[in-house]
């Protein structure tokens, strides 16, 4: 805030401090949100780093590479950072950058607050991954760390991870409060609720369930630090508690944010394939609609992903109903989608590669959800490979996909220099292919019966496993690719217009590119 | 546009208030499991004496028991399995030894299969009730249950299984120990 007012007064001062001050002291909306996009990167490429080990160790039956022990950290990790470090940062840098050009504000509301968000994200992660160096490993029990596994049977480093992850809660609720406040109150005159950009209209409805969930989070990891150390029995039936109680509160939690690591990317894409279909959003109202509707729903579905566990039928029936029920409103905005691509006149640059194919594989994860919702036939497919393939379909060319696309899509925005368009369709052929590669014939030895969270299995699995692997090894190494991409175009390209793309609308095309240091220091007029 | 301070109040409270929530989650689940019966604990019966009166069809009754990973006491049902008739009080009895040379307290934890047989079976006395078993080293101890399966059962329901698990009250920490020098060994 006070940068803002300060630069009123002094016209001389635009631009950023010189050097790393700039970083660490920064409280301007732009900088943050470069400081997450590379901060994800970063984790995405560890964790990809990860991905491969597994894949590696997973390449031939038998144990080849690592020790069980590892291998069972290495997914652990794999899926803490990819979730918490990844996806999620990458979202909260896009917001930063976007939601206050989009509806035309100059910052975000509370600056210096984003700097702290920001700023506690690395020592959580570094917290998380020294635990790789303890004695006793790194935490082993899966991302959704259940208990007795993560109290009773766990590592000593496990009160690292809970203390990363209370300060990855933080740094979400602050980032989320930031973002709420901002779109409530700064808005640009005449922007009303249902005239914002859809992006932003994902972002709010994130922001809430994040509210909402990242404190349960906290509470059950508080709940396990007060099991290991203080002698309390949350989780411990010898006590009196109920480890199944665990599963209950990790998935009121863990299923809302499912919805988080995917709404943002539904307003990601309805921007990109409207600009490259060049015409208006087909049923923009009842795209709000179907997101307020898809969180709201992820409240009342959590216990589908613990139908093994033993319910009542009742209970069974009920959130089997409910989750069958969120392929509507999801239904709604694919068809929405499609309906805007249909008769537009559309050129397929990089980023509407992506969201087609978004469109089309998080769809594919979609309905493999849908079978995993089928309670009786959950029986069968729970805790297997199938599982795996549904949700790296729906988290990698669904929300992932997204973050490339908007990375191709506002590059030119950020540095004002376009991206390499051949590299660019190159690197979306070679992790369109890798993807499918490496995931669909998860599919297959899934139903086939392989069960997940194990580094070996048995003969009959060894074929689609290679193949799984060879696709994992095509994608990981195409994301380095990505990265030379997007340091070439930081460090120069052909200049960006304004507009950039021919169809683009909304308020940050209408600033130059690289956008400002300070933009819309005057909000601008929107009719 | 409205005002900053709050907005920020507001999601502020709804922080700590879900924060709460959390934790209220946890007496929620007992209050949600007693009236479903989701878990399958069968909570001490008040009005068990109701449900006896005259004597119902004949149903198979199957004991269970489990030791806990660490529990070393021995720890079985009297008498595996029992035919009973329904309304009719019956009594069976675990037999339970300290093996160990040091005191302990164990605790058990009953579940029953169907668990919609959960609202017909009234418990007048089970061990299962208390917080916890105390034996001393090398004690035997032969450990009571008291109950009625009420005439009300379901008739698709032939078979109950009542499975307890005992557990070391007191072991939480020793477990963590073994379990890293065994990955220090490995």
């Amino acid at each position: 805030m006070s940068a803002v007012i300060e630069n009123h007064h002094d016209d001389h001062h635009h631009g950023p401090a010189k050097g790393l001050k700039r970083w660490f002291y920064t409280t301007n909306h732009k900088d943050i949100g470069t400081l997450y996009l590379w901060f994800s990167f970063a984790m995405f490429l560890i964790g990809g780093a990860m991905a491969m080990i597994i894949r590696a160790e997973l390449f031939q039956p038998g144990m080849q590479i690592v020790e069980p022990e590892f291998y069972n950290q290495m997914i652990t990790l794999h899926g803490l950072i990819m979730i918490f470090g990844g996806v999620m940062p990458a979202f909260v840098g896009l917001a930063n950058w976007l939601v206050p050009m989009m509806i035309g504000a100059p910052d975000m509301a509370l600056p210096r607050m984003n700097n702290l968000s920001f700023w506690i994200l690395p020592f959580a992660f570094f917290i998380l991954l020294s635990s790789l160096f303890m004695e006793g490993g790194a935490p082993n029990f899966g991302w959704t760390f259940y208990a007795p596994l993560s109290t009773t049977y766990a590592p000593p480093s496990t009160t690292f991870f809970i203390f990363s992850v209370h300060i990855m809660g933080a740094s979400s609720i602050m980032g989320s409060i930031n973002v709420i406040v901002t779109i409530m109150n700064m808005r640009a005159p005449g922007m009303g609720l249902m005239k914002m950009p859809l992006f932003v209209w994902s972002w709010l409805i994130t922001a809430y369930l994040l509210i909402a969930v990242m404190p349960v989070l906290a509470g059950a990891v508080t709940m396990m630090l007060m099991d290991i150390h203080f002698g309390t029995s949350f989780f411990n039936a010898a006590g009196g508690g109920d480890p199944v109680l665990f599963q209950h509160i990790f998935w009121f939690f863990g299923h809302p944010e499912v919805y988080i690591m995917i709404l943002p990317a539904f307003g990601i894409v309805s921007h990109i394939i409207e600009t490259f279909s060049r015409k208006q959003l087909f049923g923009y109202s009842s795209m709000v609609w179907a997101m307020l509707s898809i969180a709201i729903l992820s409240f009342v579905v959590w216990a589908h992903h613990m139908f093994t566990v033993g319910m009542p039928l009742a209970a069974e029936l009920f959130f089997m109903w409910s989750t069958m029920l969120i392929a509507v409103p999801t239904g709604v905005k694919v068809f929405n989608w499609i309906a805007t691509m249909f008769r537009g006149s559309i050129t397929f640059e990089t980023p509407m590669l992506f969201a087609c194919a978004f469109v089309v594989l998080f769809t594919l994860g979609g309905f493999s959800g849908l079978m995993l919702a089928i309670t009786p036939a959950d029986f069968q497919y729970h805790d297997t490979y199938f599982v795996v393939a549904h949700f790296h379909y729906v988290l990698v060319p669904g929300a992932i996909f997204s973050i490339m696309a908007a990375v191709y899509y506002w590059i030119p925005k950020w540095t004002g220099n376009m991206y390499d368009e051949r590299l660019g369709k190159l690197h979306f052929w070679l992790s369109f292919v890798g993807v499918n590669v490496t995931f669909f014939p998860q599919h297959f030895i899934g139903l086939a019966g392989m069960p997940r969270r194990v580094p070996d299995y048995a003969l009959q699995f060894a074929d689609w496993n290679m193949v799984s692997t060879a696709g994992a090894f095509l994608f990981g190494f195409s994301q380095v690719f990505f990265l030379f991409i997007v340091i070439k175009t930081v460090v120069g390209g052909k200049k960006a217009t304004a507009q950039v793309w021919e169809g683009a609308r909304g308020l940050e095309w209408t600033v130059d590119s690289p956008a400002p240091y300070h933009t819309f220091t005057t909000p601008p007029k929107v009719s | 546009m409205g005002n900053k301070r709050k907005t920020i109040l507001k999601l502020s409270a709804a922080v700590a208030g879900m924060y709460l929530f959390s934790f209220l989650l946890v007496p929620l689940y007992d209050v949600f499991c007693d009236i479903t019966g989701l878990n399958g604990k069968v909570a001490q019966s008040t009005n068990a004496e109701s449900s006896i009166s005259v004597e119902g069809r004949e149903i198979s009754l199957q004991f269970i028991s489990h030791n806990n990973a660490g529990m070393p006491w021995v720890f079985k049902p009297s008498k595996k399995v029992s035919k009973i008739k329904t309304g009719t009080l019956y009594e069976a009895t675990f037999y339970a030894k300290n093996t160990t040379d040091k005191m302990m307290t164990g605790r058990a934890v009953n579940s029953v299969a169907p668990s919609n047989a959960k609202d017909y079976i009234k418990k007048i006395e089970c061990f299962c009730f208390a917080e916890g078993i105390e034996l001393m080293p090398g004690e035997e101890i032969l450990l009571p249950i008291k109950m009625v399966v009420d005439n009300e059962l379901p008739k698709n329901i032939k078979n109950i299984v009542l499975s307890y698990t005992i557990f070391d009250s007191n072991i939480e920490h020793s477990i963590t120990m073994d379990h890293d020098s065994d990955l220090a060994g490995s």
